[in-house]
């Protein structure tokens, strides 16, 4: 099923008996029962203004589409949405409403915020085949409840995105990369707080432990980035050697995208919690490869095929994510009280279970 | 303002429920007396006062888990109340409702710099959030106007903003987590220190509820180093819409100033009347913040004026001390007080696209002729949300309610130019009725979905948010199921 128009998606979802899989570029490797309904057909930017920072677009809109658009105004997607392609092994082009429904958002999260922080509204088809929208297309907006949240990172599990409006920012005029070798994961997590926690804007923070050492990255006015690069060697100075990266975008977008994984047989997970905890946790996962970004609070996980990671968790608060992979949840399982709310909330927005049922729990 | 007539059966239960709370709080923190419950008659939307049934101040979790349990059971409905400094009514009582304020809860729970977070109970003021860290040079960015008084608790409930968050975002950008007790007394911890949801983002749901969906009691706060220094520049010109062309310039430029502020002819006279910030006579002027180290602000100010000089401005006024800096800013923040001395004002927070800028602000002008009613507009013009400020006279017959009138015509004005009700204030009771304006019922009825499910009977923070028309079909489920 490939719909055109937002109306004929809607008279689908109205006449369906049976669970679907929703697709977007397919690029994310969302696995389920049920026919596939594809979003890609309703496509195309339909409206920009780059002076109100403002983009709104209907949701199969390839993302390549979108950023090129952006580009031709020396603008962005800030949250920087990885691209799954390399470590998931599909092809396709991803599309804006499978980064929304994902809530995908990149290294630069840390600073400027998630995808979910720059999504201002959006529309949608619910489970009873009704066009629903939220928020708008304003950079304030408090007029009822926020259900654009809830929508992002609901994987289609509460209504098939037709629509998305996001806040854009502009490209920053230079970046620029430090490196700093440092003596194991712990202390790489001390460098990136102290760097995180100074005033000079790190818009990444990742630590590599195969290369053995820490990446931080400042962009902006090309003055303002050697400014700060030069303050930030005083800052992480004492951890290590500090050098320049001779390639930031390059080295930004490997790590966005890990690639360090790709390619590389095994389970991938994703896996958030407060930075300081990470160090503690990564050493008993039993990883065949390790990446931290977000200061820390992001780690990505190589391990054997079938490895129940969750039992690895512990006291740790924070989530696990299985994102390639097989026979175990995708999702973190919730605490009772929560779980039960998010059932109640799937049963109310999709109450035929049509949506990638069983996805999220 | 009509509200929905008080439960009577609520109402008899009054010595029951007293009773019951007294054994659950201390005797101090349960207020039954009339004389006493008139404080929380209103907030500070001051036009709508009724007094509540009870008060109570839980000074813990446990203790607000401990009333809603019995609230529930009673069937009693719940207002939860921050500091009551919201202006559009999110904390106005119904005679037959419980306030629960939480006001006693404002301790500091954890502070951790390197994680860059902090664990509060909502209780707390948010000025007092950044008072906390200030000494290690961090600070909480959502700076709602209020928030001298206002507490977290409130600011989660209605996802406040403020004059800095085109560069850091609102409430709902800056928690991560909260402690919630849910009407039937259940705790739940949704979210934490690490970053985004595990499943479905209730916290992002949860955030601007207007405490219709649980009683927040703790919050985590990303908390953030503070910049090396600020520095604003003042550009007036002679016409709105040039104004509006040069606000859509710098940020079209790659400068992300921390803030932009716009005021109108209005604004700036009554300001200057006040405050004597020395602000020159035009009839637009905006004041743009830049951050960083000295010579970052030098050049990014250097880029503003630049591209204000191409819009032929009455004056530039780039701040070259905190002397100077304060003098700029002075006349702005006290626009509300300026304003006040004038007359008695309404204060709406519509948003707009910034595009829509000159004929929105033409528009108003028109209405303000029509309806006899001067507007004084100052608004965050780098995200486009409004604050017209409609002078009207409290003691003259009807001037209320033709101010309120004039001001759902505004808002309506700015759903029409493709923006929204209220940009941070809330809908409150203020707003409610003009939401099916902005939205269709379907649409209020996905939104309603959710109070349901967390909020099964309708009890907390009854009346607000949606119209009543649209409520009226389980408010009378619920009455028939008693």
């Amino acid at each position: 099923m490939r719909p055109e128009t937002e109306g004929q998606l809607a008279e689908i979802v109205a006449g369906l008996s049976e669970p679907v899989r929703i697709v977007g570029g397919g690029t994310r490797g969302v696995a389920g029962p049920g026919t596939e309904l594809s979003v890609a057909g309703l496509s195309g930017i339909e409206l920009y203004e780059p002076g109100a920072l403002t983009l709104v677009a209907k949701a199969g809109t390839p993302v390549a589409e979108i950023e090129a658009a952006l580009a031709t105004e020396g603008q962005r997607l800030a949250f920087e949405p990885m691209d799954h392609r390399g470590l998931m092994g599909t092809d396709g082009a991803p599309t804006i409403g499978g980064v929304v429904a994902a809530n995908i958002s990149g290294p630069r999260r840390v600073q400027a915020g998630a995808c979910r922080d720059f999504l201002l509204g959006v529309r949608y088809v619910d489970g009873m085949g009704q066009v629903i929208k939220n928020g708008g297309r304003v950079m304030k907006n408090v007029t009822g409840y926020d259900l654009v949240k809830l929508m992002a990172g609901s994987w289609g599990t509460l209504g098939v995105l037709t629509e998305v409006s996001l806040k854009v920012l502009p490209m920053a005029e230079a970046e620029e990369t430090l490196l700093v070798a440092v003596d194991g994961t712990a202390q790489a997590v001390e460098a990136m707080s102290a760097a995180l926690g100074s005033p000079f804007e790190v818009s990444g923070a990742a630590y590599d432990p195969g290369a053995g050492h820490v990446l931080l990255r400042v962009e902006g006015f090309a003055g303002s980035v050697a400014y700060r690069v030069e303050q930030l060697r005083g800052v992480v100075g004492g951890f290590g050697p500090v050098s320049m990266a001779d390639n930031s975008a390059g080295l930004w977008r490997s790590i966005r995208d890990v690639t360090a994984f790709h390619g590389q047989d095994g389970d991938v997970w994703r896996i958030s919690v407060k930075p300081s905890d990470a160090p503690a946790l990564a050493s008993q996962l039993g990883a065949d490869g390790l990446l931290f970004d977000w200061g820390g609070g992001l780690i990505w996980a190589l391990v054997p095929a079938g490895t129940d990671l969750r039992t690895k968790m512990g006291d740790v608060s924070g989530h696990m994510t299985l994102v390639r992979g097989a026979g175990q949840a995708k999702f973190q399982p919730e605490p009772a009280p929560v779980a039960l709310i998010s059932a109640q909330l799937r049963q109310r927005f999709d109450p035929r279970g049509l949506f990638n049922p069983g996805l999220m729990g | 303002m009509e509200m929905p007539t008080p439960n009577a059966t609520v109402l008899a239960r009054k010595a029951r429920l007293v009773e019951r709370l007294q054994r659950v709080l201390p005797e101090d923190a349960v207020i039954h007396d009339e004389a006493e419950t008139r404080a929380y008659e209103c907030d500070a939307l001051t036009a709508y006062k009724c007094p509540p049934m009870l008060a109570v101040l839980p000074a813990s979790t446990q203790e607000v888990s401990d009333v809603l349990r019995i609230c529930h059971e009673e069937g009693v409905p719940v207002v939860p109340r921050g500091s009551g400094t919201s202006l559009a009514g999110g904390a106005l009582p119904t005679a037959d409702c419980v306030i629960l304020g939480v006001a006693r809860m404002n301790d500091v729970l954890e502070t951790d710099y390197a994680n860059r977070i902090i664990r509060v109970q909502s209780g707390r003021t948010n000025l007092s959030v950044t008072g906390v860290v200030e000494e290690e040079d961090f600070f909480y960015a959502p700076d709602p106007s209020s928030q001298l008084a206002c507490a977290i608790a409130g600011n989660v409930a209605m996802n406040s903003g403020g004059a800095h968050c085109l560069k850091y975002g609102v409430t709902t950008n800056n928690l991560l987590g909260v402690t919630m007790v849910m009407m039937d007394g259940t705790v739940v911890e949704i979210g934490g220190a690490h970053l985004d949801a595990g499943g479905l983002d209730l916290l992002g749901v949860i955030c601007g509820s207007e405490g219709q969906l649980g009683v927040v009691t703790e919050a985590t706060l990303r908390i953030l180093r503070k910049p090396e220094g600020a520095r604003p520049v003042l550009i007036a010109f002679d016409d709105n819409e040039v104004a509006g062309h040069c606000v859509s310039d710098i940020i079209k430029s790659g400068i992300l100033p921390v803030a932009i502020e716009f005021m109108d002819t209005l604004c700036i006279q009554a300001c200057e009347n006040f405050a004597k910030a020395g602000y020159p006579d035009c009839h637009a002027l905006l004041i743009v913040e830049v951050e960083g180290s000295e010579a970052e602000i030098d050049y990014q100010l250097s880029k503003i004026v630049e591209i204000a000089k191409r819009h032929n401005p009455v004056e530039l006024r780039e701040s070259q001390s905190a002397d100077e800096s304060a003098k700029i800013w002075l006349g702005r923040k006290s626009a509300f007080g300026a304003m006040g001395q004038m007359n008695d004002y309404m204060c709406l927070d519509g948003t707009i696209p910034v595009s829509s800028l000159p004929m929105v602000l033409r528009r108003i002008g028109e209405l303000s002729e029509q309806y006899g009613l001067p507007v004084g507009n100052v608004f965050h013009a780098g995200d486009g949300n409004m604050h017209p400020l409609i002078l009207f006279d409290a003691n003259k017959p009807g001037d209320l309610e033709l101010c309120e009138e004039f001001g759902a015509e505004i808002l309506k004005l700015c759903v029409d130019a493709g923006g929204c009700l209220t940009g941070e204030h809330g809908v409150g009771v203020e707003k409610r009725d003009l939401m099916l304006h902005q939205y269709t019922a379907e649409d209020l009825e996905a939104q309603m979905a959710v109070k349901d499910v967390f909020d099964p009977a309708w009890l907390l923070n009854p009346a607000k948010v949606f119209p009543l028309s649209v409520t009226e079909a389980r408010r009378e489920a619920k009455i028939a199921a008693e």
